[in-house]
This record gives C-alpha cells, sequence and structure tokens, in this order.
C-alpha cells in the first residue's frame, strides 16, 4: 500500500462549492478518488458534479451520513482554522489543507490543537498527496507521474511538479508524492514523511525537495543519519536567493546560522544524501 | 508588514506600554518647535523600515532646539539602506540606569510563540546571543493557553531583574503579547526597554512586523503601511499580486510558484548567469497579471533577457499565453524573451504564441542556457 491514503479512502471536500474546490473535486475524481462528499455551510441537501457528490452543511453531519475519514480542505484563508479545528473534532484520519494565506498565528492554534490526537495534518499552502495510478487528495497534475518505487515529499508547489514531471520522462515512477507545504506552521513535516516512506514496503527510495528557511532539511538530515536506510536524493531550492528579510533581532536570534541553502546542503551531503544542482538532474541520482 | 517605530510606540501606548513623551515631525522647524517643547533634551530618530538606523547615524541625541533643528536638516537628507528619511521621531531624552531586551515571535522550529529576554539589551544584543547565549532567555507560549503569570516570573528570575521592577515589568509582558495576538504580529519587539534613573521602565524602541496574511482582520493597521517607506517594485508587485524582489542581473525571471522560482534563479546561476529578480506570479494567474508582471520586470533597464518559467498545474498555460501576447503588444520592448510552458493547456498556449516572436525551450535547462545565450552572445 501506498502512504498516508489508498483507494479505499473515504474523502470529503470542505469548500465543495467554490471555484477551486468544485474544480479538483471533478479532477480527483477523474483519478478514481472516492470523494464520497462535500462541506459547504448553508449549501446542505445541495448535490453537486451532476448529482454525483452530496453537500452538507457541517463536517459532522457528513461524516455521520457517509462515513467520510478524511478530508480535503479548499476553504478561504480566512476561514481555514475553524475548517481545520471542525475535521479534526469529526475524528478525521487525515486532514489535507491546500488553502493559501493561512495567519500564522491560527495555525500556531491548530497545531498546539492536534497534539495528542489521531489526526494527520498536510498543509496548509501544500498541493497535496498523489499515489499514482491509484489516489490523489488535492491539485497536484495526475498526468506528470507513473506508478513506482520512489516516495517524493517536498516543502514547494510547482517545483514538485517539476520534479515529478523530470522522473515521469526518465520513466521512473512513484510510490507516493507528498507536498507538505511551505508555510512556517504546518501539518507534518519532513521527519514524519520520511519516516512513513522508511517503513512503506513499496517505496525503495526517496526524493526531497527543500528550500531556504526554517530548519527542516537540517532536522531531516539528522533523521535520515539516524534511521534511513533507503538511499535520498535532495534538491534545496534557494541558493541564489537573496539573504531573507530578517524579522528584527528575534529572528536572528532564533534562526542562528540555520536556513541558508548553503547549511541545509551542506548538513545533507554530511549525512550521504546526494543532492541535485538543479530540479533536472535529480532523475538521474535516484 | 513593518510599522515604523513612531507607529508602533502608538500602538504600545494604546496598550499602556511606558513609552517616552515624543511626537513625529517632517521638517527640521517642526523638529525645533517639538524639541521646545519637550524640555530642551531630546532624541531625534529617523522613520525608516530597516535596521541599524543608530550605527547609520540616524539616532542623535540633541541638547538645544537650535541643534535639533541642524540635526534633523542633516537625517532628513539621508538615506539609510537606500530609502530615504521623510520623517523623525523627537522623543524626550531619558536617563538611562539599565537596557533590557524584550520581544516575542514566532519559533518556527517550535512551531509556537516564543518570549526572549535579556539583562543585556541595546543594538548589540544580537551579538550578546551569538557570543553569550546564557544571556538570553527564552520561553515558548502556548497559544491557546496564552502567557501565564508563573512565566512572566520565570523570565524575570532568569534576566536577573531587581524583585521591584517585577509587577511593572510583568505589566508590560503581558501588554505585549496582547498586542502581538491582538494584532496578529509576527514580531512585537522592546530594544531597550529601559530602567531610567528615576526608576521607571520606559520602551524607549519599538518594532512591529504583522502578518501579511492576518491583515484582513486588521483594516485600521493595513491603512498604517506606508508605500513611500517601501521598495517601489515589491509595492507595484503587490499591487498586482505577484511577488517581486529585485536582484542584481541581468536576465528577468517570471515563474509560478515560490519554489520553482527560486529554482528557476538557481539554475540561471548555475549555467553562469545572472538573474534579475525573484517573480512569482502565484497561482492561476490572469492575462492582466502576466501583463502586469512582464512590465514590472522591464521597467529594471539593466534586464537584457527574460526568461518565462510557467508549470500548469491550476494556472493554466493558455491564460499565461495571453498576457505574454497583451503584454508584448502595449509594451514597447526589443528584449528577447524565452518561454517554457508545460502541463494545462500546453498545446493551446503554443498556438496562442506561434505568431509572437518568442524563443520556445522545452525543458528549465534549455531555457536557462537560452537566456544566458541572449545575455553574453560570445559564449553561445
Amino acid at each position: 500500500m501506498s502512504i498516508l491514503a489508498t483507494n479505499k479512502v473515504r474523502l470529503l471536500v470542505q469548500g465543495i462549492t467554490g471555484n477551486e474546490g468544485l474544480f479538483h473535486t471533478q479532477q480527483m475524481m477523474s483519478y478514481n478518488t472516492n470523494v464520497v462528499g462535500g462541506v459547504s455551510p448553508g449549501k446542505g441537501g445541495d448535490w453537486v458534479l451532476d448529482g454525483k457528490v452530496p453537500v452538507f452543511d457541517t463536517v459532522k453531519n457528513a461524516v455521520e451520513v457517509t462515513g467520510a475519514n478524511a478530508s480535503v480542505i479548499f476553504v478561504p484563508a480566512r476561514y481555514t482554522a475553524d475548517a481545520i479545528f471542525e475535521a479534526v473534532d469529526a475524528c478525521m484520519e487525515l486532514v489535507i489543507c491546500i488553502t493559501e494565506g493561512v495567519p500564522v498565528l491560527d495555525m500556531m492554534r491548530v497545531k498546539e490543537y492536534l497534539k495528542g490526537k489521531k489526526t494527520r495534518l498536510i498543509g496548509p499552502n501544500c498541493p497535496g498527496m498523489l499515489t499514482p495510478g491509484e489516489v490523489k487528495i488535492g491539485i497536484i497534475p495526475g498526468n506528470i507521474s507513473r506508478p513506482g518505487n520512489i516516495g517524493v515529499v517536498s516543502r514547494s508547489g510547482t517545483l514538485t511538479y517539476e520534479v515529478l514531471y523530470s522522473l515521469y520522462k526518465e520513466k521512473k515512477g512513484v510510490s507516493t508524492c507528498v507536498g507538505i507545504g511551505g508555510d512556517p506552521v504546518k501539518g507534518m513535516g519532513f521527519v514524519d514523511v520520511l519516516e512513513l516512506f522508511e517503513a512503506d514496503a513499496k517505496t525503495d527510495a526517496v526524493v526531497m525537495i527543500g528550500e531556504i528557511g526554517g530548519n527542516d532539511e537540517e532536522v531531516a538530515a539528522e533523521f535520515i543519519s539516524r534511521q534511513m536506510t533507503k538511499p535520498v536524493a535532495a534538491f534545496i531550492a534557494g541558493i541564489s536567493a537573496p539573504p531573507g528579510k530578517r524579522m528584527g533581532h528575534a529572528g536572528a536570534i532564533i534562526e542562528g546560522g540555520s536556513g541558508s541553502a548553503e547549511s541545509k546542503i551542506e548538513k545533507l551531503k554530511s549525512v550521504g544524501v546526494r543532492l541535485a544542482d538543479y530540479p533536472e538532474q535529480i532523475a538521474s541520482l535516484i | 508588514m513593518k510599522l515604523h517605530e513612531y507607529q508602533a510606540k502608538n500602538l504600545y501606548a494604546k496598550y499602556n506600554i511606558p513609552i517616552p513623551r515624543g511626537r513625529i515631525a517632517a521638517s527640521a522647524s517642526e523638529a525645533r518647535r517639538l524639541c521646545e517643547e519637550l524640555g530642551g533634551k531630546v532624541v531625534i530618530k529617523a522613520q525608516v523600515l530597516v535596521g541599524g538606523r543608530g550605527k547609520a547615524g540616524g539616532v542623535r541625541l540633541v541638547k538645544s532646539p537650535e541643534e535639533a533643528e541642524e540635526v534633523t536638516t542633516q537625517i532628513l537628507s539621508m538615506k539609510i539602506k537606500d530609502l530615504p528619511v521623510r520623517k523623525v521621531l523627537v522623543d524626550e531624552a531619558v536617563s538611562i540606569s539599565k537596557e533590557i531586551y524584550l520581544g516575542i515571535t514566532n519559533d518556527r522550529v517550535a512551531q509556537r510563540p516564543v518570549l526572549i529576554a535579556s539583562g543585556a539589551g541595546g543594538v548589540d544584543i544580537e551579538e550578546v546571543a551569538r557570543k553569550s547565549p546564557g544571556k538570553i532567555a527564552r520561553m515558548e507560549i502556548d497559544p491557546l493557553l496564552g502567557l501565564r503569570d508563573y512565566q512572566v516570573r520565570d523570565i524575570a528570575l532568569s534576566i536577573d531583574l531587581p524583585r521591584q521592577f517585577w509587577r511593572p515589568f510583568g505589566e508590560i509582558i503581558y501588554a505585549l503579547w496582547k498586542v502581538y495576538t491582538d494584532c496578529d504580529a509576527t514580531l512585537a519587539e522592546i530594544n531597550p526597554l529601559v530602567i531610567t534613573a528615576e526608576n521607571h521602565l520606559v520602551a524607549l524602541d519599538a518594532k512591529i512586523d504583522l502578518d501579511e496574511n492576518a491583515l484582513f482582520r486588521h483594516p485600521d493597521l493595513s491603512d498604517l503601511r506606508d508605500i513611500d517607506g517601501e521598495d517601489w517594485a515589491e509595492t507595484q508587485g503587490r499591487k498586482f499580486g505577484v511577488s517581486f524582489v529585485k536582484m542584481e542581473g541581468d536576465i528577468g525571471c517570471m515563474v509560478n510558484g515560490a519554489g520553482l522560482a527560486m529554482a528557476t534563479m538557481d539554475i540561471i546561476t548555475h549555467f553562469g548567469g545572472k538573474p534579475a529578480n525573484f517573480l512569482d506570479i502565484g497561482g492561476g494567474a490572469s492575462s492582466e497579471k502576466v501583463a502586469a508582471a512582464i512590465r514590472l520586470i522591464l521597467a529594471d533597464k539593466n534586464v537584457k533577457a527574460i526568461l518565462i518559467n510557467v508549470f500548469g498545474g491550476i494556472t493554466r498555460c493558455d491564460e499565461v499565453a495571453e498576457g505574454l501576447v497583451n503584454a508584448c503588444a502595449r509594451v514597447d520592448s526589443d528584449v528577447p524573451m524565452v518561454v517554457r510552458l508545460v502541463g494545462t493547456n500546453e498545446d493551446k498556449a503554443r498556438r496562442i504564441l506561434s505568431g509572437a516572436s518568442l524563443v520556445y525551450a522545452d525543458s528549465l535547462v534549455e531555457g536557462a542556457q537560452k537566456a544566458i545565450a541572449m545575455v553574453k552572445p560570445e559564449v553561445a
């Protein structure tokens, strides 16, 4: 089986009646993902996509009727934190939040609330997950990837597609691709996903796509050296980026030396990860 | 979004954080009058949205209205890190017996707010953090529980604050926490928070950064944005919903997605070129947005070629193509463009662009190499 979700998933789409929600529900369904319903407050009782998908007012109600166990969120940023809380309280096993521009204070509260809960959160500001040929939750284009044994985990959106596409052109297949999102405060991090790939029988190698800022890649490097037996190749974006906009003194005090592309590349190389100089090179490293 | 010091101080004052008496002035004569009002001994402080003002000579103590006028004239003619000084803050001078650092920010490692304090506050706080990290106290705050009394005592104790100040210090920390949460700040800082010779705590400086993503719930704070104090191109970018950062090179870039935009700059650099900018048109870029982005890139006269790299997912390639055709029709320019469009409606995009004089690339590597060749014909 692939990681995080299989074709048995019973998926709910929060924000299904919006433009993006509706368009991508259609895309996910044409990839044979099992969408069992949608949520849109005030529109409960409606059916969308030619009467194929029922709409509910609340996640709780949708779960009672459909037995949904996962949700994907497309609601506007100002309602996103509430949508995640709602999904967590309805005991969803997996919540994937596509919405970008969520206030960071909202996300810190969400993150705190998730502690000790069984829900796994991916995102916000992420493209979601794709297990080629089996299931797609989110917005990753389905036609640029084939089934295979390479796990892909990325902090980026379109850069992930670029890497998927270059693997595709080299006829290399993917077990599961997970976009964890680029926000400073988010659900699952690199380590959480690497752990799943390490345990996944269908994954033999992992591609990791990182970028400047934070220390997720550095922490991942430590995990790779301690616990990963599978080979990892990586690309870190931002080596040519101007020094980031600093957040006063406090940011410098906290982040210290980490966060730069050099620091991440150095750290990953030191634990045996093969680094690509540019995204299209990664297919030749794995 | 950064606030000016005087704006941040006004906010602090609303939350009862003690600040020095002071007012904003846009001319030397105004500063002179304020100096008289405030008793003759004041500090003149340049209001610019960058750090390091003091070290650049933008903060000066003066002892008479005449000196205030003279110094203000100097400061108002300065540029600090390329930003012109348009206003000064005239604050009454305070006699300092101790400087404390106090700040609340987001700790992305802990994924929580963190309170930072030090008994060694002042302009060299970053050096203190590097050389003697033991002098910096940090305390994570549970964002659901909020700041607790015991945490305030803990912090006061760990920076060796004399007990007589614990109570006012606690009130200031609570107020700062309220500013941070009420305003969706990503940084609320007081450096220094001073103990005066008269044993009062006063916030001598103030720095607030606001979360751009949360401005929708703070229309009053959005109004504080100082358009003139920001980089022109970045302001333009925000107006059209694209994210733009100017750089020093000659190859303009237009890309969808921040990660891919950085990777595009990286690949140009890797093959020996120099990117002129970072530009992310975001998801679902409309043709107006694309046209605006092209104009923004061409406003930089160093740009000798443009590389457009769009990987269509949400963004439809045909829409980008229409934007390009529009932009080319409206902008009078002979800067060559290399286009690489992959993904949703790629074929349609090619048809739209077939009449335009653009160079195609099938891969990112090819695109970067072609753009570099245009800039450096001798290499090609």
